[in-house]
């Protein structure tokens, strides 16, 4: 497998309003392989979202992405990108969907044209070919009836029908890599996992890698090659999904999966994490999860590193030094 | 659509109607009439005044008169100026013209100086240029026109004698001079009353089109539009600008009765052969018939341009259907 992405130390900042800076993203790492799933798991808050806007230099004004993060695709360092050459990576590189298809389509222009837009923007194609391609991306990602929905206008659309516009848009450059934050957050159930289906099937037959940014762990068993789970803008555990669904060893994720229902075995009282996400303002020293961790020992006044637990499963806890054991 | 249009005409039509029954009722309510001012220079007798009275049909019951000026209007004849001794509608129409190149010049000004200030304002946010344009539009928008528009004829005007400060055209101009030469002659005339209008106006066209483009740049469809790969310039001015119109479609449907109509005071000040200092005039004369006829002029520019705005709306967001 190849590497098409890889993200070192990233750091996002925003002022905090009295000469400062805030931290909500602090020091991310991850990589994708070409055709891979990774999951990018956290309470809203924990800086998922705007650890996938830096991928693309998204960031809004006064954010911004501090120096000595990096961003790679294959050779080129995204973060050293302006104007024009950022320009070209957007869309054609890496393609994004959002959480909120309702709004995330421009109201006044048809759907066709949005696609066709996102088309003319890479390729110097006319304008019936770019609308030829829109319609077959629209096939695509399973819209019914998809020549007179070219010409149908955002409100027209169901939410689920808005959504596949999205990914529409975000194909029509044919990206190597598929961010999709929170895609069916805003969704009904049914359609949400009719959205996930076409994901994993554009996946499959177009070989993209996907970073599939959630807070639903529900949706990331059997769709995700890999987890990484986010809190205070770090990533504190990181594993192939099978192995962290098995053997979840942060006691971040562990308080996770003990809040998620179970349909399956006895009925038993959900364990709700102690306490709430904090705000960057209010990161402890040390693990940031301390204060509402309940395995926290003398130890965790050192913020601890990645540590490995096994081979290609890591944490932040200085448990894993010890096998989970406290020392 | 053309269910919309005829019942917005016969709304139009009804609100012409209480407007102008309003207008004819308050106008004979104001102290005074057209006559009442020859009487007190003791300049006729009572008799010469009655007959006038009589002449005009000011001797009639109220409900008389306005029967009369209704069926007259049905006719398209809106009757005969008292202070002028000519036809209403000949009267306006010698006015119109000066008055549409007034505030046509201040709308064309508005519609793309104005704008693409506010957009760039907007775009710019928090940078020196934009608080600086902030700065001058807060100025602009607390000058009184007239004062400014005393101060430019003055100062550029006639110290400077820059441009002309008065008039509608030179009059000692050539009749025999050539197209370029009038036209040349009427921009150099409409320059610093343009100018005075246009520096209130823009103001606030700069300060709506900037908030409502702070609003749009908000939108999450703006994220979609960059993460396309879109240049800044269509993520601006296709994405965001198109979006950020319908406020300021809205306020030039408010302006374009009162730019159309005239400023009285820039009017006054340049001696603009316009609509707005006939109407003055005819409210300080009571000159009732032509006072109903600007009055009536007013009232269906506003109810024009609303239906103009809706139209607008219509044609630029699809989400509103006439209907």
């Amino acid at each position: 497998m190849s590497r098409v992405l890889e993200v070192e130390n990233l750091r996002i900042s925003f002022p905090d309003g009295q000469g400062g800076r805030l931290y909500p993203v602090d020091g991310v790492s991850f990589s994708l392989e070409r055709g891979e799933t990774l999951a990018l798991v956290g309470e809203s808050g924990c800086g998922k979202s705007l650890t996938s806007l830096a991928l693309l230099q998204l960031i809004p004004p006064p954010g911004r992405i501090e120096s000595g993060s990096t961003v790679r695709l294959g050779d080129i360092d995204v973060l050293g990108l302006r104007g024009e050459r950022l320009r070209q990576i957007r869309g054609r590189r890496i393609g994004m969907i959002f959480q909120d298809p309702m709004t995330s389509l421009n109201p006044v222009f048809k759907v066709g044209d949005q696609i066709a837009e996102g088309i003319r923007a890479h390729f110097d194609v006319s304008r019936a070919e770019a609308r030829s391609r829109s319609f077959n991306l629209l096939q695509e990602v399973g819209i019914p009836d998809a020549r007179s929905r070219l010409d149908a206008y955002p409100h027209q659309l169901s939410g689920g029908m808005r959504q596949r516009v999205m990914i529409a848009i975000a194909l029509a450059a044919e990206p190597e890599i598929l961010v999709a934050d929170e895609p069916t957050t805003a969704l009904d159930v049914t359609v949400q996992a009719q959205i996930l289906e076409v994901l994993d099937r554009l996946r499959a037959t177009r070989g993209m890698a996907v970073l599939l940014i959630t807070h639903d762990l529900g949706i990331v068993a059997g769709r995700a090659d890999r987890v990484a789970v986010m809190y205070a803008g770090q990533i504190v555990e990181e594993a192939p999904t099978a192995r962290l669904f098995a053997r979840p060893s942060h006691p971040y994720t562990q308080g996770l999966f003990a809040s998620v229902p179970r349909l399956t075995g006895p009925v038993q009282r959900l364990t709700p994490i102690g306490g709430s996400v904090p705000p960057p303002s209010a990161w402890p020293a040390g693990c940031r999860f301390r204060p509402r961790c309940p395995k926290a020992f003398e130890k965790s006044e050192l913020a601890p590193p990645l540590l490995p637990v096994e081979p290609d499963h890591r944490m932040r806890c200085w448990l894993a030094e010890t096998g989970g054991a406290r020392g | 659509m053309r269910r919309w249009l005829l019942r917005r005409t016969a709304q139009a039509a009804v609100t012409l109607a209480i407007a102008i029954t309003l207008l004819f009722v308050l106008m004979r309510a104001a102290p005074g009439d057209p006559l009442s001012r020859l009487q007190g220079d003791r300049l006729l007798s009572r008799e010469e005044i009655a007959s006038l009275r009589e002449r005009y049909g000011l001797d009639q019951p109220l409900l008389t008169q306005f029967g009369a000026f209704v069926g007259g209007l049905a006719r398209g004849d809106l009757g005969v100026s008292i202070e002028y001794g000519r036809p209403v509608t000949s009267l306006l129409a010698e006015r119109l013209p000066a008055t549409l190149q007034l505030g046509g010049a201040v709308i064309l000004l508005n519609f793309t100086l104005g704008l693409w200030l506010g957009v760039r304002q907007a775009v710019r946010r928090g940078s020196r240029e934009d608080r600086w344009l902030t700065v001058a539009s807060l100025g602009g928008y607390a000058t009184p026109s007239f004062w400014l528009g005393l101060v430019l004829a003055w100062l550029v005007g006639v110290k400077w004698g820059l441009l002309p400060p008065a008039g509608h055209s030179d009059p000692l101009l050539d009749s025999g001079a050539g197209f370029l030469e009038r036209t040349v002659d009427l921009l150099r005339h409409l320059a610093l009353p343009v100018l005075t209008l246009s520096a209130v106006t823009i103001a606030t066209t700069m300060r709506h089109q900037r908030n409502a483009m702070l609003d749009v740049l908000r939108d999450p469809f703006m994220l979609t539009a960059r993460a396309k790969g879109l240049s800044e310039r269509a993520v601006t001015w296709r994405h965001a600008w198109r979006n950020a119109l319908f406020p300021v479609v809205t306020l030039f449907g408010l302006w374009l009765p009162i730019l159309v109509t005239g400023s009285v005071f820039v009017e006054a000040v340049f001696a603009w052969p316009g609509l707005g200092s006939l109407a003055a005039a005819a409210v300080g004369h009571r000159d009732y018939p032509l006072l109903m006829g600007a009055a009536l002029l007013t009232a269906v520019l506003v109810v024009a341009a609303s239906l103009l705005t809706d139209l607008v709306y219509a044609l630029l967001d699809p989400r509103v259907r006439l209907s």
